[in-house]
């Protein structure tokens, strides 16, 4: 929301003796002191790392080929990996044993504890490229090679419809839905910078308009303009295409708080004594703005980014959900959570709903983190 | 040998004084560590005179303006110390032992001691009329009706000179300028007929025209009503206008206490006289530097040992100064000092 | 004051003059129209139309006209009332829509309602206990709520609900009140149906107003106006509430407009999911179905819904800041 400009000199206080330490620090270690004042902050970036790191090690951190269907091995439930075989250590799953229930005709799975799969580290698994371009097959988790029977498989977090291992697609489906979301806000900030920079800088007519144009984005619901704009896709577009005019039209709507706030910061700072002193010492109208008054938003911004990615993720993930973002094959939470659509799934496998705990973690995590950071970017304030 | 005498043991007037605070106390126990305010204060006021404290920014003068009617925020706490309110000369009741934002300090603040702030804009809620506000003070402290009150508000507005008074009482405060919108915060707090009128840096904001006409308000209306005012400020010049006992504050502490003619005349602190010196004087000889205090104040979480002052002291007395702290000691008539100087102990 | 509601009032026309444009591009964006889709559909059942029969329907039903031509005869239809044909549905929008639109914002002001019943009171008392137990237990809800996008919090309260209760959450009617005229007994029955969705709906946006609050609060406690008013003589208790608080409202007031069109956005989600009898489940259909007037006045009516709604919690908000007109900007 808007900051109040100080509106007018008071005599100094006692806090203030506190502000003469600080006076000495760059700009650059205020901000990094403050924000490591919250802890919870520091947790939550913790997390978001975490996660990416996963985007870039999906393969490597995959069990099976998360595409692997096949279709009588569908919605097994999962098989946690123990790490003591009686007493001896022994890294291991239970196998699981299905047979056809007599009443309801479906497959019914259960953990069969007298079979044991040994797993080991770094395991043998199908092919990938490591970082797109070193092709290896080494896993993480995996099963021993020795004892690889056709029947034989781990399924971390079970398997969905088509007997695909719900904990590989996981981690794929991290991929897509945390990227999409930079995409997205990296050109959402491009947006909100440049319109809230002109609008801010500018004032008068200019800036009239924009507001108006930010207005009148803000009071439109998005929802059913992202799911109209969804459903034009025609069908033979590729998932790429898609991937990208998804990201393209949720930052149409994303842009405007972070427009705000840019302008906002600029109509205060515009009229502020540096400003003016590079304007008389001849400085061009591009030089002042790019060199003098942005670098005191990059803070503002990476705050604002953070907290707008968790709206891209949820955005693309509803959309994919409701069946009008991406499709099968691609994979994304919100594709993996189409097959959670209706309790009576949910009720006799629940392990379905698992996807929903990334997206919530990933999401408080970012509010998190955002939050520290938009309290740690302003170190004059308060 | 210690001796603490209070302002009226010395005139002898044989009346308690309207107001007695002693050895006030009152820290701030934030995350970077314990700031200490107010540490030690202790100074009089009279009925019907003016106190006038003075003192560099930081030297806790505001903080102890609010501990005597307990409006401290958290993390601000009392700690300790005696503030003795006696209305008739009485033996008075202390005031920091009423029940914080209890019934009967509530019905002291407002009614028997009132405020007036430093930013006059911010003072005043900006939703709410100015009419609505003044009315409030005064129908919690008397049993007016509503549109007693209001008449009440309206002559107090023009008793402080404001043009149109009826008008400004559904106006808002953003909507006076700076002068008139203090002279309505002197109307809001005397409207109930304080005994003491604290005055907390009332005209540091205003500009020197206005800052004189408010002084003026001031003394003709303690004239008519008798109240005392306690005056806050850092600017020694409105002192000498003002007030009739100086006290001067340092780092928490009063460090000096007498009557303004002879603070000004022969001041004893060392700090005094380092202050008053480094005021700009039409006698000074042409071309010489203004003398300031060398060094600067400390951090109040860095107090200096012994004497607060001890490192800027030019009459530093190595064996003691930096070891205990001093009392005030009587220095003069009606004057105290803490100062080794005037007796070590 | 005037001046400045003229202003509003404008910008709000003109911001519903954008929707409709908005809708009437979406609904033409997919390569094809509905003809085209209902050509697809019939072949797949086994009949085949010839080219020049789906022209003919296509000039029946207007579509071979230039887009402007048609956006012009569109606008002026619902000028008069008229939203147009279902194709999907071969019956009139205004039949397909029906309550649903009624139930929508139905739904939509109850979860305004609800917001500022809950996320006030706790907002002030986590402000004035600050750091309290109370405080963070709310603060960890508050970002909880956040978090969780409302779809997967209806389909995780479904999911309990059935298991723990076995008690079947959909619907915003018991059986024998589905097509029943208004009652009383009617509008109860919504109301006891309503309030999962509404907590479904409205988690977000108490969060948001939770800490919002809150955050205004702790700023407006800490002003000198406080001090002045603790000085006179108030009790807390009233003191808080008729000053800190009035001014921290503002803030909230004016987030209640922002949320507004997130509210109708989850309602559509949240109905799809929970099979409620509002907009949302036959927008979807519309929009897979290429239905063109039943999506666009559906778009429309939304839109046009949320931006009132917007403007009218300006008009709140000018009643209860009267600085806010003055922003010259």
């Amino acid at each position: 929301m808007e900051m109040n400009p100080i509106e007018q000199e008071r005599s100094p206080d006692i806090e203030d003796f506190v502000e003469d330490r600080i006076s000495v620090a760059s700009q650059r270690q205020l901000i990094w002191w403050r924000f490591k004042r919250h802890k919870v902050a520091l947790v939550a970036t913790a997390i978001v790392l975490a996660f990416y790191v996963i985007v870039v090690f999906a393969d490597f951190l995959s069990t099976s080929d998360p595409s692997d269907s096949e279709a009588f091995r569908g919605l097994m439930p999962p098989q946690t990996v123990k790490v003591f075989d009686g007493w001896k250590p022994g890294l291991h799953v239970c196998a699981i044993s299905g047979e056809r229930s007599k009443i309801t005709f479906q497959k019914e799975y259960t953990l069969d504890c007298t079979e044991k799969i040994p797993v080991r580290l770094f395991a043998r698994g199908y092919q990938y490229k490591l970082f797109g371009v070193i092709p290896t097959d080494r896993h993480l988790l995996g099963m021993s090679d020795d004892t690889l029977r056709p029947e034989d498989h781990i399924y971390l977090l079970g398997t969905d419809k088509q007997g695909r291992d719900m904990y590989s697609r996981l981690l794929h489906g991290t991929r897509i839905s945390l990227t999409i979301g930079l995409f997205g806000v990296g050109m959402s900030i491009v947006l909100g910078i440049v319109l809230g920079a002109i609008s801010g800088f500018y004032g008068g007519l200019i800036d009239n308009l924009i507001q108006r144009l930010v207005e009148i984005v803000r009071s439109i619901p998005s929802i059913p303009l992202y799911m109209g704009i969804a459903a034009a896709f025609p069908s033979d577009w590729s998932i790429l295409k898609i991937y990208f005019a998804i990201t393209i039209i949720i930052s149409l709507f994303a842009w405007t708080d972070l427009a705000r706030v840019i302008r906002g910061r600029f109509l205060t700072m515009r009229d502020e004594d540096f400003v003016t002193a590079a304007m008389l010492s001849g400085a061009s109208q591009r030089r002042i703005i790019f060199r003098h008054m942005l670098p005191s938003f990059y803070s503002h911004i990476i705050a604002a980014a953070s907290l707008a990615l968790p709206f891209m993720i949820i955005a693309e993930t509803t959309l994919s959900f409701l069946g009008l973002g991406l499709r099968p094959p691609a994979i994304s939470w919100g594709t993996l959570l189409q097959d959670a659509q209706n309790v009576q799934t949910i009720a006799l496998t629940p392990w379905l709903m698992i996807p929903a705990i990334p997206v919530i973690l990933i999401i408080l995590a970012l509010n998190f983190m955002g939050d520290g950071l938009r309290d740690a970017a302003d170190p004059y304030s308060n | 040998m210690n001796i603490e005498q209070t302002e009226s043991e010395i005139l002898n007037t044989g009346t308690e004084p309207l107001l007695s605070v002693k050895d006030l106390k009152t820290y701030f126990f934030t995350d970077e560590g314990t700031v200490k305010a107010v540490d030690g204060a202790s100074f009089d006021v009279q009925s019907g005179t003016t106190l006038g404290i003075v003192g560099e920014s930081g030297c806790g003068k505001s903080i102890t303006a609010k501990s005597i009617l307990q409006i401290i925020d958290s993390p601000g706490r009392i700690v300790d110390g005696e503030v003795k309110f006696s209305r008739n000369g009485d033996a008075g009741r202390n005031l920091l032992e009423m029940k914080p934002n209890g019934s009967e300090i509530r019905s002291v603040r407002g009614g028997e001691i009132s405020m007036i702030f430093q930013e006059p804009m911010t003072s005043f809620s900006p939703v709410h009329t100015f009419g609505n506000q003044i009315v409030e003070a005064i129908m919690l402290h008397s049993s007016l009706n509503n549109q007693e009150a209001h008449d009440l508000a309206v002559d107090w507005m023009s008793r402080v000179g404001i043009p149109n008074p009826e008008q400004r009482m559904s106006e808002y405060a953003y909507q006076f300028s700076g002068g008139q919108r203090q002279r309505a915060m002197i109307a809001m707090a005397l409207c109930t007929d304080p005994k003491l009128l604290i005055a907390d840096e009332p005209t540091t904001a205003l500009d020197v025209t206005t800052q004189a006409q408010i002084l003026d308000l001031l003394q003709s209306l303690q004239k008519q009503n008798g109240m005392s005012i306690m005056f806050i400020t850092h600017d020694l010049g409105v002192i000498a206008e003002i007030a009739d006992t100086v006290a001067v504050m340092y780092l928490g502490r009063v460090v000096e206490v007498g009557p303004v003619e002879t603070i000004f005349s022969s001041p004893k602190h060392p700090y005094t006289k380092a202050l008053l010196s480094s005021v700009p004087t039409v006698y000074a000889a042409p071309r010489e530097r203004l003398p300031s205090i060398t060094g600067a104040i400390p951090h109040p979480q860095n107090r200096p040992s012994g004497c607060a002052f001890h490192p800027r002291c030019s009459s530093y007395m190595s064996d003691i100064c930096s070891v205990k702290e001093p009392d005030l000691v009587s220095v003069g008539t009606d004057q105290q000092a803490s100062c080794f100087l005037y007796g070590r102990d | 004051m005037l001046g400045y509601l003229t202003r509003r009032l404008f910008y709000a026309g003109l911001a519903i003059w954008a929707v409709t444009m908005i809708s009437f591009f979406i609904i033409n964006l997919p390569p094809g129209d509905y003809v085209t889709s209902y050509v697809a559909q019939l072949a797949i059942q086994g009949s085949i139309i010839q080219a020049d029969e789906a022209d003919n329907l296509r000039e029946f039903y207007g579509l071979d006209r230039p887009m402007y031509v048609q956006y012009a005869k569109w606008m002026n239809q619902i000028l008069h009332g008229n939203l147009g044909f279902s194709f999907e549905f071969g019956l009139p929008v205004n039949d397909v829509i029906g309550e649903r639109l009624l139930l929508t914002m139905i739904l939509a002001a109850g979860t305004i309602v609800f917001i500022w019943l809950v996320a006030i009171p706790i907002g002030i008392l986590s402000a004035v206990r600050q750091y309290s137990i109370w405080d963070h237990t709310f603060t960890f809800f508050g970002f909880v709520g956040l978090a969780v996008p409302d779809f997967l919090l209806a389909l995780v309260m479904m999911y309990f609900a059935f298991v723990m209760f076995d008690f079947s959450v959909g619907g915003l009617f018991s059986p024998e009140y589905v097509t029943a005229a208004w009652s009383f007994g009617r509008g109860v029955d919504l109301a006891q149906h309503m309030i999962i969705p509404i907590i479904i709906l409205g988690t977000a946006g108490t969060a948001s107003l939770i800490r919002i609050t809150r955050a205004n609060l702790l700023d407006e406690l800490r002003k000198p106006y406080v001090s002045t008013a603790r000085a006179k003589g108030l009790s807390e208790t009233r003191l808080i509430l008729k000053y800190p608080v009035r001014l921290a409202l503002n803030p909230a007031i004016s987030m209640t407009a922002y949320i507004l069109p997130f509210l109708v956005s989850g309602s559509i989600v949240v109905s799809v999911v929970l099979g409620l009898p509002t907009v949302g489940p036959i927008l979807l259909k519309a929009l897979v179905a290429q239905d063109m007037y039943l999506a666009g006045a559906i778009v429309f009516l939304i839109g046009s819904m949320t931006v009132v709604g917007t403007f009218l919690s300006d008009l709140l908000l000018v009643w209860a800041d009267p600085r806010v007109q003055f922003e010259g900007r």
